[in-house]
């Protein structure tokens, strides 16, 4: 039993000075130290810092008092958190159930051929993230695609082609 | 905040919008902020500016309008609606106002698709400004919340939502009355509301549209049931994919806190309540309620097994109480008009409206509210316009990953609860895709067992390993190689993964499946005993 009062006992400390770790502090406060605030915990990390790496996910688990392995288990388990930083510029084909009706399939051939990515994964050069959503919710627009935040609908295997050849000079 | 004190504040904004006789509203919900709604809102206001009209025109910003197909969509308060419109034609409609209105940009609204629609829960929708409550409380909002407090007890709000009929619309369809009641009778040292907005089905908008369309009539239901069953916390679980519901959620519950409508002693009455957001983190199994409350606590999204259901030991092991967006979003109405005005709607087993989000292979897609008990052909035809290209129906899915896909046999089929359920699918949050001979249905079965298979938790494992393997057969029989006996496989695995799966994502998973092997065996049968697939969707290799 003392082992482990001494252990709360200690405030860990911020794995570096990146003012970031304050916002992620906060949010730790707001939440109250402790297991209930995993989630809102690393939707902060993960909006402060694009992705969720191990340095962070220990920082976390031992600020909120919970086992490492809950922390990966909650970060891997729910599709919004990443644990890979993501390229310069992203790419989210939609495959909603009415954009796959209306050809998102297509869409992600494209990106496999011209880039050699499938959903989830990021070019060898860092240029071009390739994900998929489960539904964006504009499936008036469908086929739908988010480029860097902005939603394109009605999206063609061409239009598609182009945006990614103006981001990925490799592309033939 | 006081009722005289609300009734001010509707006065003074119902003369400020009296006085600016023209207005125009342009839709800033996702589906036209996704064509460039916000350029020609912006070019609308500077146009407005520049012009010296600022006094005689207001222009704002609403929520949805529906037609989500022909965005951005800007209406007039002549009731004008206009189509594709674009920054550049803001000078010219702004012109328009003083006399006829521009043909070329118009969107006739006495058809169907408007008119056979029945607004409830969409009321306000592309009507009032989100993000400002005050225009909420001028169009009546809150006036239940009020009502409730001061003049009824919690035991005669819940007998008003038993006698609407009004059952919980996030798909199960369990009778909202009975639950609130349920849970007002359960004993607990604090009760919770939980509104359930982890809207995951892949084609379904609903939900989100409601939140960033007319937030406060969600906070306003949730206050009501709060009170119902004495709540006094609650927690709004929304996923995190919806950025600009959340943002206008969190304007809203500020509000809503500055008014006094949220925290202590609302209106003067010992009643208090507060309200917190979660975020979701991408998982369908969360709109599960066991698992929903996992998540709030902080773990994976896991079910457990039920009873205890979540009345009696829900969130923290509390008594909760958890209801469905538009379930709220029903509420105040039926205690403004009364549970019998509610219960005229639809038909006998399924009361009111349902908000459906019409999309896939027909011409108008958007979204719409019909009173209960339409035929699937109003809604395909009429309302949806049919389907484009002159291509032929094929099938329409409702319910989403735990539906299933219906024929041109049903189309005359009423859409209530247990007319859906007969037929094989299931009334689900409303998502209804309309698809065309260009769809294959073992294929579209494929897909939502891929979703399936990918969801599932993994906690018990007929839904863990029976979705993987359905996946697997339906993989082979779209690469054209199966065998008559890979079908019965897959009929025992529908069986069993939907008898002995833990919760409701494995329950429901095989019935895409068993709903094309029932209405579309024949295609099944071609891809078996033909190799052919009649849609020219299976088989191929993507080419180059």
């Amino acid at each position: 039993m003392s082992s482990r009062a001494t252990v709360s006992a200690i405030k860990p400390v911020a794995p570096g000075h990146d003012k970031r770790w304050k916002i992620v502090d906060a949010t730790m406060r707001r939440v109250g130290q402790n297991s209930r605030g995993l989630i809102e915990t690393l939707h902060t990390v993960q909006e402060a810092f694009g992705y969720l790496d191990e340095i962070a996910l220990r920082y976390v688990a031992v600020s909120l008092r919970v086992p490492l392995s809950r922390a990966y288990g909650v970060a891997t388990f729910y599709h919004f958190f990443t644990l890979k930083p993501a390229g310069e510029h992203t790419c989210v084909i939609c495959l909603g159930t009415a954009c796959y009706i209306k050809g998102a399939p297509l869409l992600v051939d494209v990106a496999k051929r011209d880039l050699g990515v499938s959903p989830g994964e990021t070019t060898a050069d860092r240029k071009v993230s390739v994900l998929s959503a489960r539904c964006l919710g504009s499936c008036g627009l469908a086929p739908a695609v988010v480029y860097d935040n902005e939603v394109a609908g009605k999206v063609t295997p061409d239009q598609l082609r182009q945006q990614l050849s103006q981001w990925d000079a490799h592309v033939s | 905040m006081y009722p005289e004190e609300l009734e001010q504040i509707a006065i003074t904004e119902r003369e400020a919008q009296a006085d600016i006789p023209q207005a125009v509203n342009v839709c800033v919900a996702a589906g036209c902020l996704s064509c460039q709604s916000q350029a020609v809102l912006d070019a609308l206001n500077k146009e407005a500016l520049a012009r010296g009209k600022a006094g005689h025109c207001k222009v704002k910003g609403v929520g949805c309008m529906g037609l989500c197909s022909e965005g951005p969509l800007v209406s007039t308060s002549d009731g004008t609606l206009y189509k594709h419109v674009a920054a550049t034609d803001a000078g010219e409609l702004l012109d328009s106002l003083q006399h006829d209105p521009v043909e070329r940009l118009r969107c006739p609204t006495d058809v169907p698709f408007f008119q056979r629609q029945q607004k409830i829960v969409l009321e306000n929708s592309g009507a009032i400004d989100p993000e400002r409550i005050e225009e909420y409380i001028a169009a009546l909002g809150y006036r239940a919340l009020v009502h409730s407090l001061t003049e009824m007890t919690p035991v005669e709000v819940t007998a008003e939502v038993i006698k609407s009929g009004l059952r919980g619309r996030g798909g199960a369809g369990y009778p909202t009355g009975l639950k609130w009641s349920t849970v007002s009778k359960a004993v607990g040292t604090q009760k919770f509301v939980i509104c359930n907005a982890d809207e995951g089905d892949p084609g379904a908008f609903m939900d989100r549209s409601v939140l960033e369309s007319d937030p406060h009539r969600v906070l306003e239901g949730m206050l009501v049931a709060a009170y119902a069953v004495g709540a006094s916390a609650g927690y709004i679980y929304v996923r995190a994919e919806y950025p600009l519901a959340i943002k206008r959620l969190k304007i809203a519950l500020r509000q809503a806190e500055k008014l006094g409508l949220l925290g202590a002693n609302i209106c003067g009455t010992p009643f208090s309540f507060k309200i917190e957001l979660r975020l979701g983190a991408g998982a369908f199994v969360c709109g599960e309620e066991t698992a929903l409350i996992a998540s709030i606590e902080g773990n994976r999204g896991t079910p457990r097994p039920r009873p205890p259901y979540p009345a009696m030991e829900g969130l923290f092991g509390q008594p909760t109480l958890i209801n469905n967006v538009e379930t709220f979003a029903n509420i105040a109405p039926i205690i403004r008009n009364g549970g019998d005005w509610y219960a005229g709607i639809g038909n006998e087993k399924s009361k009111g409206t349902k908000v459906f989000a019409l999309a896939g292979r027909v011409q108008n897609t958007g979204l719409v509210e019909v009173p209960m008990g339409i035929t699937l052909r109003e809604m395909v035809f009429d309302i949806g316009g049919g389907i484009p290209d002159g291509r032929k129906f094929k099938a329409v899915q409702t319910g989403g990953p735990s539906g299933g896909c219906l024929p041109a046999e049903c189309l005359d089929m009423p859409v209530d609860y247990e007319s859906l359920a007969h037929a094989g699918s299931i009334m689900g949050s409303g998502g209804m895709i309309v698809m065309d001979e260009s769809s294959c249905m073992v294929d579209v079965a494929k897909y939502f067992m891929d979703f399936c298979m990918t969801e599932s938790c993994g906690k018990c494992i007929p839904c863990r390993v029976g979705t993987y393997q359905m996946h697997r057969l339906l993989d082979t029989i779209t690469k054209l190689s199966a065998t008559a006996k890979d079908v019965a496989l897959l009929e025992e695995l529908c069986d069993l993964v939907k008898n002995t799966s833990l919760c409701g994502l494995g329950q429901s998973a095989p019935n895409p499946v068993l709903s094309t092997l029932r209405y579309f065996s024949d295609e099944y049968k071609g891809h078996i005993e033909r190799n052919q697939c009649v849609a020219g969707v299976c088989g191929k290799e993507p080419g180059p």
